[in-house]
């Protein structure tokens, strides 16, 4: 990437650029400059981050990434020839970063509790000492992405270094296995051209560049989230994307939080973007808490957090989401299955607006500016399960939660995400009223991965897995339509099986879709229980459907408690006993057999 | 920092003056305003050039393109704190207004104050007992939460954010009330002034008053100046600080007002675009930090216009604050205080700072409970309202009898009424015991069988209520 900042060495002496203008967080310079789009500049004396994003014959604008109060008109600005990057290397997991990159712990450092301007500080640190296991040989050939080293990042995830983006020819010298800084030179390459390349082990990368894939895969596995709403009724697959829409208070955050903690992904990359600030306090504490159960090791491990709450610049919000995704599609190149979470892509595009506004450009639907959908379709888009350039296969599956204004699901931002991702988790407010968690609506929420990941479920977790949904979606339709008319005249007067599909729905949502997230055994449902429970109800239902037909009354079976014992089974069956699904089974049996032999 | 006066202004427009001409400016800085002897104070929101857009404060009555002249003063918009400030009363800009002469500046801040880093943030975990049961058993107020009371025109948000101060449970720890007035009617003021009074609180209020007759400009900077006072009392002297704000809707008004007079594309409603950022940069400002004693623990206060919650302010403001306490008139002309509506209001804290090691080991799975039997009594209740009490299930039956207790005996309570979190518990379990035990779906059976039908705390004053 070293040559990029060198097309910017021609720029004349002596005619330094100067701020013109000020309003918020957009900057502008008067006059010709030769800026050029999305190039980084530092504003003012305090040498504040901007990016260019409108040059005119007679003005560039800038937006900047930090708080402009007390900047002059007339401090310098200083352009840097290179546009906004992620610095890539070891140490990103377990940081929390701001949304330009900057770890928040060493602000701490600088600033104290509060972040002033204009601070400098590296994303990542170059005085620590990895101990690097060298793997390519003086002589090879190598191509971008190739894999040349490695480390262990945390005790879980091997970071792995791969040769950047526009280098490939034959390595001239090569470093011994051992403990390297960052900066150090591990490599010399002999390009085509006959240069020779110094390779370290960092990389810088334009936040809003895809990096480069060999091929997009079909997506066939699921990323299993051990949240039974989602992976039973609305799987997503390793790759794809996601759409949590929900008003205040439905539960975004929360569910964000579960897949971050619980989804069998190696790396969560999450970004909150534009909400509070007390959310990303607690995601660092109980990430640092959490034990993963495949690991054994802290959550921490695996996840880099980027957060800029509501009260931090607004133009650092618009890049929070694609430092976000640039970190995550690194990784993803290692080989490995990345989700990123992204709380919420709403504040984002409000971002967008916010700008947009400050430059009177002409809007859209609600305020909004045209390129909204374009913007929303390009991160959505770099989601996918891909062949990367070094032959490895790695995913990066995005989860963007929405916040439509007023609960209302028609507004530009819901609309336009829809269009992009084919996964939609539709969270409900009466849900959330009722303290049903995952507030995830099962009329109006989708997934259309389904039919690609049929394979999959029918081969790992049992052939009748795709059958038992189906039947719980009917039964769940069938209620949905029966509730129209117990509204209007009460459930008394409903025949016995109209009210056995009412009970087993009721036990389906109690007892399946509603999970406790504080709860130890229900936190995480593995997908074998997931089935088991699936399985059991249908038993039930199928047995009690025969009673019925037998004219023994719903009311009956009611009485025994069978149902009741279903809806317990997620808290009292610990989800390394799954074997007790088969005394539950017994139990439901004999109770059952008691009613049917009272009524022969 | 430079004493070049400059004479004229190049427009008036509602608040804001533009000046031509003008060099050396910064963003945000405070600028002087002389017309006639009598003097105001601008500060500067747009620069272009040479030329700087004003807000004035005190408002562009009287002023004049010709005769007006003004003075940079080279420096943001601060205010002078100090722990004297305890007790005084204050006008939106920072300026006291009780007569009792200037305050000896211990510090001078920023009123926009800065963004508090996340890492160094302790999440909050105390909560506050505020002897109301609707809010301690359902939506505990945690110490460093913002948690906003949502109401409309005519509903009793004064007196339920003065009984919250009067019984907030803050014994042991050095406290400070700010009260922060934004286009309040007077008496609605002086009501809180009374109520402060009443309870031996009023040397412990800072005050800052924005009536609704004062310019729009100050409302935009009282909010800031009571944070910035807030912050430092509980920074330098570790106090805990509570922050009442009342009325959010007229400050986002303002600011309405303020930015359709500088010509800015509207976004929904006419409400700026970055109307979310604004309020966050006010809603985040509480909390906790980490090594700090004190705690900056925030009520905002704000009326939804037609009592619709979808409308901006109320929308933005939930987004952003943890939680919220919404009350409904039709409880409210039921003649039940505090009316708060349970399935709408929420805590977001609550999780982490309820069971055994706060509260009571049963919270959780009390409240959790009674939320859900809650909305069970609105379906009970909206069957009902089509085919008549009478046809019901003798379950729905059981439902609206539990909700017609919950309402007059759980919500219901008197203003001096200072319920321990046991009582509110124990309540909740009374009524509880009132639906058979298989309805009773999110209780720990074990929980079930110690408890159900054992409390009985309250005795069923139904009919002699109010």
């Amino acid at each position: 990437m070293n040559n990029e900042s060198e097309s910017n060495g021609g720029r004349p002496q002596g005619s330094p650029l100067r701020i013109y203008g000020i309003n918020g967080p957009v900057v502008t310079i008067s006059g010709h400059t030769d800026l050029s789009m999305q190039e980084m500049v530092f504003v003012g004396g305090k040498k504040l981050i901007g990016e260019v994003i409108n040059i005119s014959d007679d003005k560039t604008t800038i937006q900047v990434y930090e708080n402009t109060t007390g900047l002059y008109s007339g401090e310098p600005v200083e352009s840097t020839g290179y546009p906004i990057r992620a610095t890539l290397g070891p140490g990103m997991l377990s940081n929390i970063y701001d949304g330009i990159q900057r770890p928040l712990k060493a602000i701490e450092n600088i600033s104290g509790y509060y972040i002033k301007t204009g601070i400098d500080v590296s994303s990542i640190d170059y005085e620590k000492k990895w101990d690097i296991k060298i793997l390519a040989n003086e002589g090879q050939k190598v191509n971008p992405g190739d894999i040349y080293a490695e480390c262990d990042e945390t005790s879980v995830i091997k970071h792995k270094f791969m040769i950047p983006g526009n280098i490939s020819g034959i390595i001239e010298s090569v470093v011994l296995n051992g403990k390297y800084c960052v900066n150090d030179e591990i490599l010399k390459i002999k390009t085509e051209s006959g240069e020779i390349a110094s390779i370290n082990l960092t990389e810088k990368w334009a936040i809003r560049k895809p990096r480069p894939v060999k091929e997009r895969l079909e997506p066939k596995t699921p990323l299993i989230t051990g949240q039974r709403v989602i992976d039973t009724l609305f799987p997503i697959a390793k790759g794809g994307a996601a759409a949590i829409p929900g008003g205040f208070g439905t539960g975004k955050t929360m569910l964000q939080h579960q897949l971050a903690k619980w989804s069998d992904a190696d790396i969560i990359v999450y970004v909150g973007c534009g909400e509070r600030g007390n959310e990303m306090t607690q995601v660092l504490e109980e990430f640092s808490e959490l034990v993963d159960p495949k690991t054994g090791k802290s959550m921490l491990e695996r996840t880099v957090l980027i957060a800029n709450t509501s009260n931090m610049p607004v133009a650092a919000r618009e890049a929070s989401i694609y430092t976000g995704i640039t970190i995550a599609e690194y990784y993803r190149d290692m080989g490995y299955h990345v989700a990123i979470m992204a709380d919420s892509t709403s504040r984002w595009a409000e971002a967008l607006r916010e700008i947009s506004g400050r430059l009177e450009e002409m809007p859209a639907e609600e305020g909004f500016p045209a390129y909204l959908p374009s913007r929303l379709s390009a991160f959505y888009e770099r989601s996918g399960i891909v062949e990367n350039l070094n032959g490895s296969i790695g995913s990066l599956t995005i989860i963007g939660a929405v916040s439509p204004q007023g609960n209302d699901f028609s507004e530009p931002v819901t609309q336009n995400t829809k269009r992009f991702i084919r996964c939609f988790w539709a969270l409900e407010k009466s849900l959330a009223y009722s303290r049903h968690y995952p507030a995830i609506n099962w009329t109006t929420s989708y997934s259309e991965y389904l039919v690609e990941l049929d394979g999959w479920f029918t081969e790992n977790v049992n052939p009748e897995f795709n059958k038992c949904r189906a039947i719980i979606k009917n039964i769940l339709n069938d209620e949905n339509q029966l509730m129209e008319i117990v509204k209007l005249i009460g459930s008394d007067l409903l025949a016995d099986d109209q009210k056995l599909i009412l009970e087993t729905a009721r036990v389906i949502r109690s007892g399946f879709l509603q999970q406790n997230a504080t709860h130890q055994n229900d936190s995480y449902s593995p997908i074998e229980k997931q089935y088991l429970i699936l399985e059991v109800i249908i038993k039930l239902y199928d047995r009690a459907k025969e009673l019925i037909s037998r004219s023994v009354p719903v009311s009956q079976l009611k009485e025994s408690g069978v149902f009741d014992m279903i809806i317990r089974a997620k808290y009292e069956i610990p989800n390394d006993k799954l074997e007790m699904f088969g005394e539950l089974l017994d139990s439901i049996e004999k109770k059952i057999k008691e009613i049917e032999d009272r009524y022969n | 920092m430079n004493n070049i006066e400059y004479i004229g202004l190049s427009q008036i427009n509602g608040p804001l003056i533009v000046i031509d001409g003008i060099e050396n400016d910064c963003y945000e800085e405070l600028v002087e305003i002389i017309s006639k002897d009598e003097k105001r104070l601008g500060r500067i929101i747009q620069i272009e050039g040479n030329r700087a857009v004003i807000q004035v404060f005190e408002g562009t009555n009287g002023l004049s393109l010709n005769n007006t002249r003004t003075r940079l003063l080279g420096e943001p918009m601060k205010f002078a704190v100090s722990r004297d400030i305890l007790g005084r009363i204050f006008d939106g800009v920072g300026r006291p207004i009780d007569g009792y002469g200037e305050i000896f500046a211990e510090a001078k801040l920023d009123i926009n104050g800065s963004s508090i880093n996340p890492v160094s943030r302790d999440y909050p975990r105390d909560y506050i007992r505020t002897g109301i049961s609707s809010i301690d058993g359902l939506a505990t107020l945690i110490k460093g939460q913002k948690l906003p009371i949502f109401s409309g025109s005519g509903m009793s948000h004064n007196e339920l954010a003065a009984q919250i101060v009067s019984q907030a449970n803050v014994e042991g720890s050095d406290y400070a009330i700010i009260f922060a007035a934004m286009g309040v009617k007077n008496d609605v003021a002086q009501y809180f002034r009374r109520s402060f009074e009443e309870t031996g609180v009023l040397s412990r209020v800072v005050m800052f008053m924005n009536l609704a007759n004062d310019p729009i400009i100050e409302r935009i900077t009282a909010p800031r100046c009571a944070l910035t006072a807030a912050e430092f009392l509980a920074a330098q002297y570790g106090m805990d600080v509570l922050v009442i704000m009342t009325d959010m809707t007229s400050y986002a008004e303002a600011l309405r007002e303020f930015s359709s007079a500088k010509g800015e594309i509207p976004g929904r409603k006419g409400y700026p675009g970055y109307l979310y950022s604004d309020l966050a940069s006010l809603y985040e400002r509480a909390g906790k930090i980490k090594n700090i004693n004190g705690s900056v623990t925030q009520i905002p206060i704000l009326t939804m216009p037609n009592d619709d919650i979808t409308h901006p302010v109320p929308d933005l403001t939930g987004y952003i604050t943890e939680g919220q306490i919404v009350l409904s008139r039709s409880l409210e002309q039921k003649g039940i205080y505090p009316s708060v509506s349970v399935l709408l209001s929420l805590s977001r804290l609550m999780k982490d700072g309820i069971g055994t090691k706060y509260t009571r080991e049963d919270h959780s799975a009390v409240s959790n409970q009674l939320y859900s039997s809650y909305a069970k009594v609105e379906d009970a209740r909206s069957l009902a309202s089509v085919i008549g009490e009478e046809d019901l299930s003798p379950i729905d039956k059981l439902y609206i009898e539990f909700g017609r207790k919950f309402d007059s005996i759980f919500l219901n309570q008197s203003k001096s009424d200072n319920r321990t979190i046991d009582t509110t518990l124990d309540l909740g379990w009374q009524l509880l015991s009132l639906l058979p035990k298989e309805e009773l779906d999110r209780l720990d059976p074990k929980l079930l069988e110690q408890k159900y039908g054992k409390v009985n705390v309250i005795e069923d004053n139904t009919d002699s209520m109010n």
